[in-house]
């Protein structure tokens, strides 16, 4: 396997196997110097074209802790100047000598394109509302530390699944793994067709709150109150936001999550967001792990994990 | 000493509105001279196994010049269009400047002089397209000009749909409409459904094509002026259009190849060839234009021909330029995808488009001693592959390319003149 | 563990014995002998750590580590080593991790005793001498075999060595608890 442009490129035994070497790479970081030369002479390409300082820097800081170059074209920077198209952009970079991209843009798709472009490998950190990949891989890992397995667990995703490239990897993901899950929203959050999607669909979060392992919040944007999908933030939250009161819904040993970064007060209550059983901040700790993984299994390892 | 004639279509099929027979075809001075057997001439075009038609008509091209020569010219268009068999195109008017003024319509027809093909200019609606004025519809009229259209957009205030209609039936002339209601369709890159889900990309729904078919069909009855729709796509616009004619309104429709080929599925790899507006839709309403097409609710196949240079479409899908070329895929597409008889396929490609049009004195046929020499000489089991590189088009854009067709235009006559011989455009 | 020894234990080639080299007498002998020269040579146990070398030296290095508590009435710590990302053929052969590695201390002034069950062309302990450097600057590193069946490709020599085993490159050597085989690839 080459490239990692969505979750179903992986299968549930890619997907194991991902989450094994990244526990590899957990031991790694907790050394003094966490470091290996196992991708020395390779050269990781960061190509951003959507800010994510925080992404960007757990791929780049995961590339280098692997022993690769790092090469970055950010967003704003001249270096991915305007006007000269995405192939250009690319074309020139591989001539450099690029061995893989990691690829970010508001467009959904463009991953897919840039492999086309180059002989490299391509990961996706997100495009458009699409995919994110290496996200749900962390999301799979953290809740497998904290949960054990996957197999019967239920798991519901929260908010603007229409918009979520989040969304759609987790349920790819989720579900390969063995797991049940709902998605909670408002019908104009929904995506117009959910038809082949491996999730149940509903409107009332409340209702689905006690059966549940986990809880993964979706960020809701305040753009999206303008363009008629629902009312106002604050109808949103009174409906669907994780409040402290619909939190003690929650079976005890439940988990929350959320990809960050949080709106606090809307998508959840900022008491639940420091919550003991919320794992925000060991999904982020987790990120570097999995993308290590990611990267040596793609361009070191000469394992095929295609599914 | 008999006149001798200047060009003889020797061996083929003759195919028209009228029927079917086994003749030669003798050109002289532009136009047909005599049809028989055995007949002679100074230059011979074989179309032995051929069906030799009166000259395809495209209602809906996309020549992009004046503004964007760098996708296509008015001659190098005209060179797809006769190497597709077209000898008469309607120029679509959403050029730059667009055609809503008798000079630019003067422009146009100017390009076109040397052209490989006719090239009859559609002028646009509103001023600038824009959907707010009326343009100068009788001076582009006096012209010469009988089809008149926004496309690229449709024309989204109802009351001055209404206008437009009552005042394009005072003069003559037919407006034509791309009908997308903007705000239904706002931020939409494909069509709207299973596919555009998964892949993440914003859709429009089937209904923004609807809602103003049944607009302008309601428009169309309280005006009593005509209206022919663009490059319907949906199995509702169809079934509203079917409506419509079986309540004896003045409606005409056509549809393109790549609505009864390809589906929303296409869109899978992200590759902006597969994007075009109307978007590709699905199976459902594949099947619903080929029943339409083939049970006479459709008037006409036209290609709506949208060339944009390679780099446009290699951009984010979402920011790459709808529209795919047409020209020269076409035919074949319609004679291998419908399930037609050889003369229903002519009379959708041929006569009946040149009806619309409006130049059915000098196109579509009947191929009869007098008319003007505008044929194609198609062979119909010929098989070729689709080349990007090998398409007379400027740009690239088929949603074909390595697909296998039957059917091929072996010559092309314009007023008497071969344009292409042996599939090779003669200039 | 030395690579197609490595490939036995996993499975990936199956092993058929010619002859038993060592008892299980013998392999208990020459481990209390080991830990005895460990002792002799370090003039005891302080500061001596064992590192086994995933996955064949970790069960050699547990025992031995009971021995040395045995004579010297002290706990020797033992942690693992997996040397997946030090190796040097990557591209030749997919390379992934097969155990946990785990040294959870500062290596630095410490003697290290590397444990493995077979050397054979010395590349798996080169990637070994790399690990280590991550831990911290050793005092000294020593390398401690059940068996050393020869065809060095680079300039490494063991320390304690429970057998020497002359064998022909093709042969395959396979460490038990129960004794050691030489033997064929299926």
């Amino acid at each position: 396997m080459k490239h990692l442009l969505q979750i179903a490129d992986l299968g549930a035994d890619g997907i194991d196997e991902v989450l094994r070497v990244a526990d590899t790479f957990a031991e790694v970081n907790r050394r003094a110097i966490p470091k290996v030369q196992a991708l020395r002479g390779k050269t990781v390409v960061s190509l951003f074209f959507e800010d994510s300082t925080r992404t960007r820097l757990s791929f780049e800081t995961a590339a280098r802790r692997l022993g690769a170059d790092v090469l970055t074209f950010a967003a704003g920077s001249s270096s991915v100047k305007k006007g000269e198209s995405l192939r250009d952009t690319v074309q020139t970079i591989d001539a450099l000598g690029a061995d893989a991209f990691v690829v970010r843009h508001a467009s959904s798709g463009v991953p897919h394109q840039v492999s086309t472009w180059t002989e490299g490998s391509v990961v996706n950190a997100g495009d458009g509302w699409h995919e994110h990949p290496t996200q749900a891989l962390l999301d799979a890992y953290t809740i497998r530390e904290r949960l054990g397995g996957f197999a019967g667990r239920r798991i519901a995703i929260v908010g603007d699944i229409r918009h979520s490239r989040v969304a759609r990897s987790n349920v790819a993901a989720f579900s390969a793994l063995g797991a049940e899950v709902t998605l909670v929203a408002p019908p104009t959050l929904m995506p117009p067709s959910t038809e082949g999607w491996p999730a149940e669909l509903s409107h009332n979060l409340e209702a689905v709150l006690p059966k549940m392992d986990v809880v993964y919040l979706l960020r809701v944007q305040r753009e999206r109150a303008t363009e008629a999908l629902f009312p106002s933030l604050r109808e949103y939250t009174a409906h669907f936001g994780l409040t402290a009161a619909r939190a003690a819904m929650l079976p005890a040993g439940a988990l929350i999550m959320h990809p960050g970064p949080m709106n606090r007060g809307v998508e959840i209550a900022a008491d639940v967001a420091d919550a003991e059983n919320a794992v925000i901040t060991q999904q982020v700790a987790n990120g570097l792990s999995v993308r290590m993984a990611v990267l040596y299994l793609l361009l070191g390892s000469g394992v095929d994990l295609a599914a | 000493m008999p006149r001798e004639n200047e060009l003889v279509i020797r061996g083929g099929t003759v195919v028209d509105a009228t029927g079917s027979r086994r003749a030669d075809v003798a050109i002289r001075n532009g136009a047909v001279a005599e049809i028989g057997e055995s007949l002679d001439a100074r230059n011979v075009l074989d179309a032995s196994g051929c069906i030799v038609a009166p000259g395809l008509v495209d209602l809906h091209t996309h020549l992009r010049q004046p503004g964007r020569e760098e996708a296509e010219t008015v001659e190098t268009g005209s060179r797809a269009a006769a190497l597709g068999g077209f000898t008469a195109v309607v120029a679509m008017p959403n050029t730059e400047p667009a055609i809503d003024s008798a000079a630019v319509v003067r422009e146009v027809k100017e390009l076109a002089r040397t052209a490989l093909c006719d090239v009859f200019p559609a002028g646009a609606i509103t001023v600038g397209r824009e959907g707010t004025t009326l343009s100068p519809m009788a001076e582009m009229a006096e012209l010469g000009v009988r089809l008149f259209t926004d496309d690229g957009a449709g024309v989204q205030d109802s009351r001055l749909m209404r206008r437009a209609l009552e005042y394009a039936r005072g003069l003559g002339v037919t407006l034509a409409q791309h009908c997308e209601d903007a705000a239904l369709a706002r931020g939409a890159h494909m069509h709207e459904g299973a596919w555009s889900s998964r892949l993440g990309i914003p859709g429009m729904p089937s209904e923004a094509e609807t809602v103003m078919v049944q607009r302008d069909i309601e428009l169309v009855r309280l005006t009593g002026a005509p209206i022919h729709f663009l490059h319907l796509s949906t199995a509702g616009s169809l079934k509203a259009v079917a409506a419509a004619k079986a309540d004896g309104l003045p409606v005409t429709a056509e549809v393109a190849p790549h609505h009864f080929t390809l589906t929303d599925a296409c869109c899978a790899g992200y590759d902006a060839t597969f994007k075009v507006n109307p978007p590709l839709r699905t199976d459902a309403d594949v099947a619903a234009v080929i029943d339409a097409v083939r049970a006479g609710e459709v008037d006409a196949i036209a290609t709506d021909h949208a060339p944009h240079a390679p780099e446009t479409k290699d951009a984010p899908f979402d920011q790459a330029p709808p529209g795919m070329l047409g020209l020269e895929t076409a035919l074949a597409l319609s004679l291998e995808v419908l399930g037609l008889p050889t003369d229903r396929v002519f009379a959708l490609l041929s006569w009946q488009p040149a009806v619309i049009a409006g130049v059915a004195h000098e196109h579509g046929g009947p191929i009869a001693k007098g008319r003007p020499a505008n044929l194609c000489v198609v062979d119909p089991s010929a098989g070729w592959v689709v080349d990007p590189r090998h398409l007379a088009s400027r740009s690239r854009n088929t949603p074909y390319a390595g697909r296998s067709l039957t059917g091929l235009v072996r010559h092309t006559v314009l007023r008497g003149e071969p344009v292409v011989i042996d599939g090779e455009a003669q200039r | 563990m030395a690579e197609r020894e490595r490939a036995v234990a996993s499975g990936a080639t199956a092993f058929v014995s010619r002859t038993q080299v060592m008892s299980a007498d013998d392999v208990r002998r020459a481990i209390t002998r080991i830990a005895h020269e460990i002792v002799e040579r370090n003039h005891g146990v302080d500061d001596v750590v064992l590192v086994a070398l995933q996955t064949g030296g970790a069960p050699i290095a547990a025992k031995l580590a009971d021995e040395l508590a045995r004579i010297e009435g002290k706990t020797v710590f033992v942690g693992t080593l997996d040397v997946a990302y030090y190796r040097d053929d990557y591209g030749l052969r997919p390379v992934l991790p097969e155990a946990p590695t785990d040294i959870p201390m500062d290596l630095t002034g410490t003697t290290v005793v590397l444990v493995d069950d077979v050397l054979f062309t010395g590349r798996t302990v080169r990637a070994a001498l790399n690990a280590l450097a991550d831990f911290g600057r050793t005092k000294a590193v020593q390398l401690a075999v059940m068996v050393d069946r020869g065809h060095r490709e680079l300039p490494i020599r063991p320390d304690y060595v429970g057998k020497n085993l002359p064998t022909r490159r093709d042969e395959l050597v396979n460490v038990r608890d129960d004794g050691v085989d030489l033997g064929d690839k299926a």
